[in-house]
């Protein structure tokens, strides 16, 4: 019954964008260790529950806990440092920076000004950068601009400075979205192998890829849970069939 | 920190030599004192400059008052200097003998208190990088802890230089007004208005400018430098990977401020006096433009850009005084449109693969790196590397 089952719990989560509540007085919580696929229809708030929880917009009332840290009161570099980690829907990576440079700027070291100017590129970081690149198939790019990678290999590296991060809660919106075929297996088993031992949100919309990992699915419908289980019951919710048939 | 090597890599110690070469040898011996003293007093913009190539180019962070810090360095210099020149010998005839002349014709009696400590030299040089320093520290912390930037963080710094210039030019009693602090003579005993004095200033001046350089190289080939360039494209995303982007851009911001004040303070010295025509929007926006010719990017480009905006406005100027600022738009706009990353594009573009080429040819191997700038340029050949790219590891 305590909260420290949860690695996150989030009660009575509401934002207003000038009267329009995008997040309406939303609880959801997520176990350790947990798979937790969120999925709706667009203009739901997925992404703006993302944004909220690593504070990128401000809440207008509700609480979400990690572990047991409010984050509501935390700017976004501190609960980075707490541990959540986000991936954005539109790959979002620095275009003027070397593949390895992007990794290492994701290194969960010398984050403050002094911290960064006396940083080293030891072999401890250059190990991890290796590896990583591996994890998301950039190993033979690591000298490449990231501006010139595919739309693909943008999001698994952003993926990877995600990982870089060692976050204890990763947070992944639509990882497949605008990919070929091909990447989206390869995405897939990415993912798979990523999320052993750690908490993961991930918003997606493709049900079968959900299905394949989700332990449990949310659907969010005009701010608010629609319904919250496994996928086959959430699959089988009257309530869930009438908002998908009727859009 | 990294390496010596890493921070200094072969390309940017050839030109760190063709610079220092070209600033320590070529002009002093190929010029009289009189044009020397003139490149001293360009220089002293490309101090601001060289703080605008990490401000603006690297954290993209445009500041278009980099004339307050400039202005402060050079008061705090020119209160030290004016103190001097203004003992009771030397002002024997005045009302209040031992003060400022300026102050004496208004009507003050007694050196204002925040004029006292400017009699010695130890607070003066640190007044010098203090001052401007902490006052862009504030500045820094007010706007961007609120996540004020880009252009509206620019027109505040504007304002920021009008106001300023307005209040020393109506505070006429303690600052000189719209002359300026004038009739600067001795620095300890020496006099600076002689030959031999402008030309030890000229070095004294040099070593400043590489020391300043030297630091910003260190920064833009440390992890701070990347930071940087990563927060110029994506400011949120850096926030995303933890860290506080507030603190990297009023870091930088008073980096700009402190070289920019060191420059200020040797520009009193080499030309003798400090006046508001130095702090204000005007001469903010001059020192965007010499920092935008010589390419925003490159700190060396910053010197150069310095220099040569400079000479064509001495000479420009000289013939068609009217016609400058026209002038100065024009190249500013024509440099924008063609050359985005100014001269020093020119040259890495042109003049740097043109050198590879001949070098190949007698057979030493170059490693040609991918150049970063160009990936944003040219977005045809970003989709064929895509192809290749994509093709490679499917
Ligand atoms: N910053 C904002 N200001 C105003 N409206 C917003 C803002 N962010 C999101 N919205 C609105 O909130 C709703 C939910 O958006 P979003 O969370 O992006 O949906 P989803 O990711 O589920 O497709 C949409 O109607 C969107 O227009
Ligand atoms: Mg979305």
């Amino acid at each position: 019954m305590s909260q420290k089952d949860f690695v996150l719990s989030v009660e009575g989560l509401t934002v207003s964008f000038d009267g329009f509540k995008a997040v309406n007085d939303l609880s959801l919580y997520v176990d350790e260790g947990e798979i937790r696929v969120i999925i709706g229809p667009n203009g739901a708030g997925k992404t703006t529950v993302l944004d909220l929880i690593c504070g990128r917009t401000a809440s207008t009332s509700g609480s979400i806990k990690f572990r047991d840290k409010e984050l509501t009161k935390m700017s976004e570099h501190q609960i980075v440092h707490a541990g959540v980690g986000r991936k954005f829907q539109n790959p979002s990576i620095y275009e003027d920076l070397s593949v390895f440079e992007n990794l290492e700027l994701s290194y969960p070291k010398g984050r403050s000004v002094f911290g960064a100017l006396f940083f080293r590129r030891d072999q401890a970081v250059i190990n991890q950068v290796h590896e990583i690149a591996e994890m998301i198939f950039l190993q033979d790019m690591l000298d490449k601009p990231a501006g010139l990678l595919s739309h693909g290999q943008k999001q698994w590296l952003e993926i990877g400075m995600l990982l870089i991060q060692e976050p204890d809660l990763l947070m992944l919106d639509e990882p497949v979205a605008g990919m070929s075929v091909a990447e989206r297996r390869k995405t897939a088993e990415l993912l798979k192998r990523i999320t052993k031992g750690r908490s993961v949100i991930v918003i997606e919309h493709d049900m079968q890829f959900a299905e394949e990992i989700a332990d449990r699915v949310t659907v969010l419908h005009q701010g608010q849970v629609l319904s919250e289980g496994s996928m086959e019951r959430v699959q089988n919710d009257p309530k869930v069939i009438e908002v998908y048939l009727g859009h | 920190m990294n390496s010596l090597k890493q921070i200094f890599p072969k390309g940017d110690l050839i030109a760190f030599a063709i610079l220092a070469v070209l600033l320590a040898v070529v002009f002093p011996l190929a010029m009289d004192v009189f044009r020397l003293n003139l490149v001293g007093k360009y220089l002293t913009y490309a101090f601001v400059a060289l703080g605008l190539v990490l401000c603006w180019g690297y954290g993209g962070i445009l500041s278009l008052g980099q004339g307050i810090f400039f202005g402060l360095g050079g008061y705090c210099m020119a209160m030290f200097l004016k103190l001097e020149a203004s003992s009771p010998e030397n002002t024997a005839i005045q009302s209040t003998p031992g003060i400022p002349d300026f102050m004496d014709w208004n009507q003050l009696t007694e050196l204002p208190w925040f004029w006292e400590p400017f009699h010695s030299l130890s607070f003066t040089i640190i007044a010098v990088m203090l001052v401007p320093t902490v006052f862009a520290f504030f500045i820094g912390l007010a706007m961007f802890k609120r996540r004020v930037g880009g252009v509206y963080f620019a027109i505040i710094t504007q304002a920021i230089a009008a106001i300023l210039t307005i209040l020393i030019i109506g505070q006429q009693g303690y600052t000189g007004g719209v002359n300026g602090i004038t009739d600067l003579r001795t620095f300890l005993g020496w006099d600076i208005r002689t030959d031999s004095a402008k030309v030890i200033l000229y070095f004294v001046n040099l070593v400043l400018l590489f020391t300043c350089l030297v630091i910003a190289q260190i920064i833009r080939k440390n992890k701070l430098g990347r930071i940087l360039v990563a927060m110029r494209g994506r400011e949120e995303r850096v926030r995303f990977s933890g860290y506080d982007v507030a603190n990297f851009k009023i870091f930088v911001f008073c980096i700009g401020a402190l070289f920019a004040a060191l420059g200020g303070a040797m520009f009193t010295l080499q030309v003798g006096f400090m006046s508001p025509t130095f702090v204000g929007i005007v001469p903010s926006i001059e020192m965007v433009i010499l920092c935008a010719v010589g390419g925003r990017l490159s700190i060396f480009g910053a010197i150069y850009g310095a220099l040569l905006v400079n000479f064509a406005k001495t000479s420009f100027s000289e013939s068609f005084p009217e016609l400058w600022l026209f002038a100065m738009g024009a190249l500013f706009i024509s440099v924008v449109l063609f050359f985005p990353n100014g001269l020093a594009s020119v040259y890495q573009d042109h003049i740097v693969p043109r050198f590879k080429k001949r070098f190949k040819k007698q057979g030493k191997p170059v490693a040609v790196k991918p150049r970063v700038q160009t990936a944003k340029n040219q977005p045809n050949t970003t989709e064929k590397t895509d192809d290749v790219l994509t093709g490679g590891t499917l």
